[in-house]
């Protein structure tokens, strides 16, 4: 036990509508800790989780702070929704910062039982803010409303064994376990730039912690700045209602709904309770979409051999229930039972490892031309327990073997390490070089921009080149989809408000399958509704795979499928049935609104979030390179002709890339303009006060950012 | 020549739902099909055939993660 250094009792709050009305301030610098009202005007404007988030932030910080200053905070929220058990996926905490990456609010989103835990111990959401001048782990009890800060010197740093040891520490006993969740990183998240965090839940099953992420954007990297160790919280009683909803009955029947839906379609549909996620490796490799070797090109043959039936055959236990939280039938949480390591600090031992999802196998797998799912579920322990974003991370090795199979830098950058595509020995001894902090790896945790920079200014690398491979926007990796074919997609990644990240929008297939956008207006108003409507989940503590991971068997008979109309109804009458309000989908859309284009000034007023910050890396757009444009050649010929009206036999290969980049990014400036006037921005990207003032965003501080850009 | 999704797309004498999901590569299993705005359920993509001219709209039931 550590030295107690505050202890600190309240009374927890009872929730009324979906929301308990305060919310909770630590200071770790001085141990101060406020409680705080949730206002009306809170819940009007911001209605939640995210916007919660963004609004303590914006109070937070100025727009000199940086990631590491004192100010910054980690905030976190449930939303009015979190916690409920009747419908599938309504456990996610929100959790919002500035990020070392980007320098702009990141927002990022993770199951596990702590943020509806949190709630229920009577706090709508939680600020951090300040630098702890040791290593200390705070505590809430909910149940006998208590907050303590401890030392915590002694505990180890890796996620997997402090989950563990704090889980048993604040139980009372083994079925107590269930009841405490933790919040922590790993030993890497203080060596780099891309540390995530992980929010555990206890399996009693397995009898271990399960973790799902907040990954993006540097989030562990704060928490390890400010010196916490961990955040844990402990509730006993879960019960159905405790979040008192105005009508209980209506929540239970749309939730009986939709579970009969779960149990009767999804083994005809994306198969979520077998394999969750990667359900989609195969299908993404036969679309082309499937990043491989740092997204060069959509696919590679040797998929088969991490297909879905692969990790369900072979590595995946099945036939558990795999929730994040209480009531989700979607169960995709999946997981790889004893699975034995090979190398690094716990070579022998053997772990559930949480995954792999879609991002883990295309990232860990095929971007970095690795088609060994055992390699990839190494991989994937080692993101997790060490506290490194896999997204982050993937993307950024795909960049660096492009860069050393390009001859940009060499074994002598790489401390000799054969930094090539398909090499899993040399990702391995990455990961263990950044939980140690040495080596090369410690440059890699820095992420792409930094990077380009670095190889550039010390290693002599191509500038060019090295602007066009490395994916990244706003200095956030690029999530693992490629996307060359979409331009709908495209800006969807570029545009989005912290990066390119695809919970804004997802549009490869509306896009370039069905066709279903093919103006530029269709595609700006698909950049309009999506990233709405998605924004909308992290507002109230909802998890998006629920929404259209399945659908109705009738879905294909409305006239917006993409939407799942019936999935959106459900929305809406659980949000009314837990807050006692009258939204319809419309209003919906306006709670949403009004955070989006509120993260969006945020982004403004801390020196991001104009046009110049939403161009992607050329990668993005199309063939760099000789090859890229080779591997593709009929296609990207056809379009010469079909679209430009040129005649390919009579080019050279170099005059036909030119011709095609001069092509597309052309047609990128063309849907910026229509997503900006769809967005009610100024054609520098900038909300405009009459959009502000329409949504009733209008606040004076917001005005004062954007006025001096106009 | 049909139309599928909207762009043009050789026809071919004995052309069906399944022989056109085959060529045009489509594997994904969660789709829906019309042709000429009739639906056509899984089990007819088989026999249903396809005639010139028309039009087929292929809709990949796939939003991302
Ligand atoms: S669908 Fe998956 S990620 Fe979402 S809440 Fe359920 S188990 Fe968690």
């Amino acid at each position: 036990m550590g030295t107690i250094l505050k202890d600190y009792s309240y009374t927890p709050a009872k929730i009324e509508r979906g929301y308990s009305g305060k919310s909770l301030y630590i200071n770790v610098s001085d141990l101060r800790i406020e409680e705080k009202e949730v206002t009306d005007f809170m819940k009007e404007k911001f209605t939640g989780g995210k916007g919660f988030d963004l609004w303590y932030l914006w109070n937070a910080v100025t727009p000199q702070t940086r990631w590491n200053s004192p100010e910054n905070e980690i905030v976190m929220s449930v939303g009015p929704l979190g916690g409920i058990t009747q419908y599938s996926g309504t456990g996610k905490t929100l959790v919002a910062a500035i990020s070392p990456l980007t320098g702009i609010p990141i927002d990022s989103n993770a199951g596990g039982y702590f943020g509806p835990l949190l709630k229920f111990s009577g706090w709508d959401a939680f600020e951090l803010q300040g630098k702890s001048d040791k290593d200390i782990l705070i505590f809430i009890d909910g149940n006998n409303g208590r907050i303590q800060i401890e030392e915590a010197d002694e505990y180890p740093e890796d996620s997997h064994l402090l989950a563990e040891e704090l889980t048993r520490k604040f139980s009372e006993n083994e079925d107590d376990m269930v009841n405490v969740s933790v919040v922590c990183t790993g030993s890497a998240a203080k060596h780099g730039y891309m540390g995530m965090l992980n929010f555990s839940f206890y399996d009693p099953r397995r009898k271990v912690c399960r973790f799902k992420q907040a990954a993006r954007g540097g989030l562990g990297t704060i928490l390890r700045d400010k010196k916490v160790k961990a955040l844990v919280v402990k509730y006993k009683g879960v019960t159905p209602n405790l979040n008192n909803a105005a009508d209980l009955s209506t929540i239970n029947k749309v939730g009986v709904k939709y579970h009969k839906q779960m149990h009767d379609l999804d083994s005809k549909q994306n198969k979520m309770r077998q394999i969750g996620t990667a359900n989609t490796v195969m299908i993404m490799s036969q679309y082309d979409l499937l990043p491989t070797r740092n997204f060069q090109t959509g696919g590679d043959p040797e998929v088969v051999k991490i297909s879905p039936d692969v990790f369900i055959n072979e590595w995946l236990t099945q036939g558990l229930h795999d929730g994040c939280w209480y009531g989700c039938t979607m169960s995709c949480a999946k997981c790889a039972d004893h699975f034995l390591l090979t190398s690094g600090p716990y070579a022998g031992e053997r772990v559930t490892v949480d995954g792999p999802e879609y991002e883990c196998v295309a990232g860990l797998g095929s971007n970095l031309g690795i088609f060994d799912p055992q390699a990839i579920l190494e991989e994937n322990f080692y993101c997790d327990t060490y506290g490194i974003d896999l997204i982050s991370f993937a993307t950024t090795v795909a960049f660096i073997m492009e860069c050393y199979e390009r001859e940009q830098i060499g074994p002598d950058h790489t401390g000799g390490l054969e930094l090539r595509f398909g090499n899993k020995y040399a990702v391995l001894e990455l990961l263990h070089q950044m939980s140690r902090g040495e080596g090369f790896g410690r440059l890699v945790g820095l992420g792409i921009r930094n990077l380009k920079k670095i190889f550039v200014e010390q290693f002599g690398a191509d500038a060019d080149l090295l602007e066009d491979i490395g994916m990244e926007t706003k200095g956030l990796e690029y999530a693992e989809y490629s996307h060359k074919e979409s331009l709908a997609q495209q800006g969807g990644f570029a545009m989005a408000t912290k990066g390119p990240q695809h919970d804004e929008a997802w549009l490869i297939f509306m896009d370039m399958v069905n066709k279903q956008i093919p103006t530029f207006e269709d595609k700006a108003n698909a950049l309009y509704y999506f990233p709405m409507f998605r924004t909308w989940f992290g507002l109230v503590g909802l998890c998006k795979l629920p929404w259209n991971d399945i659908v109705p068997a009738d879905n294909y008979k409305t006239d917006s499928p993409a939407k799942v109309p019936e999935h959106v109804q459900n929305y809406v009458d659980i949000f009314n049935a837990v807050t006692g309000q009258n939204i319809d989908k419309d209003e919906l859309i306006l709670q949403s609104e009004r955070v989006y284009q509120f993260q969006r000034v945020f982004s403004v007023r801390m020196g991001k979030g104009e046009r110049k910050d939403d161009y992607p890396p050329y990668r993005s757009l199309g063939p760099v390179t000789p090859e890229e444009y080779l591997s593709r050649q009929d296609l990207y010929d056809k379009q010469l002709r079909e679209y430009q009206g040129l005649d390919p036999d009579s080019m050279d290969l170099d005059e036909k890339i030119a011709a095609t980049r001069r092509y597309r990014e052309d047609q990128y400036e063309q849907l910026m303009d229509a997503v900006y006037r769809r967005r009610g921005w100024t054609n520098n990207g900038i909300p405009t006060p009459e959009k502000l003032k329409a949504i009733g965003m209008d606040l004076p501080q917001l005005l004062e950012v954007i006025e001096p850009k106009l | 020549m049909i139309k599928v999704n909207t762009e043009p797309h050789p026809w071919y004498s004995g052309m069906t739902v399944r022989s056109l999901l085959d060529e045009k590569l489509f594997t994904f299993r969660h789709i829906i099909v019309r042709v000429n705005g009739e639906y056509v359920p899984e089990e007819e993509y088989e026999r249903f055939a396809i005639q010139d001219e028309d039009d087929v709209i292929v809709l990949h039931l796939m939003a991302g993660g």
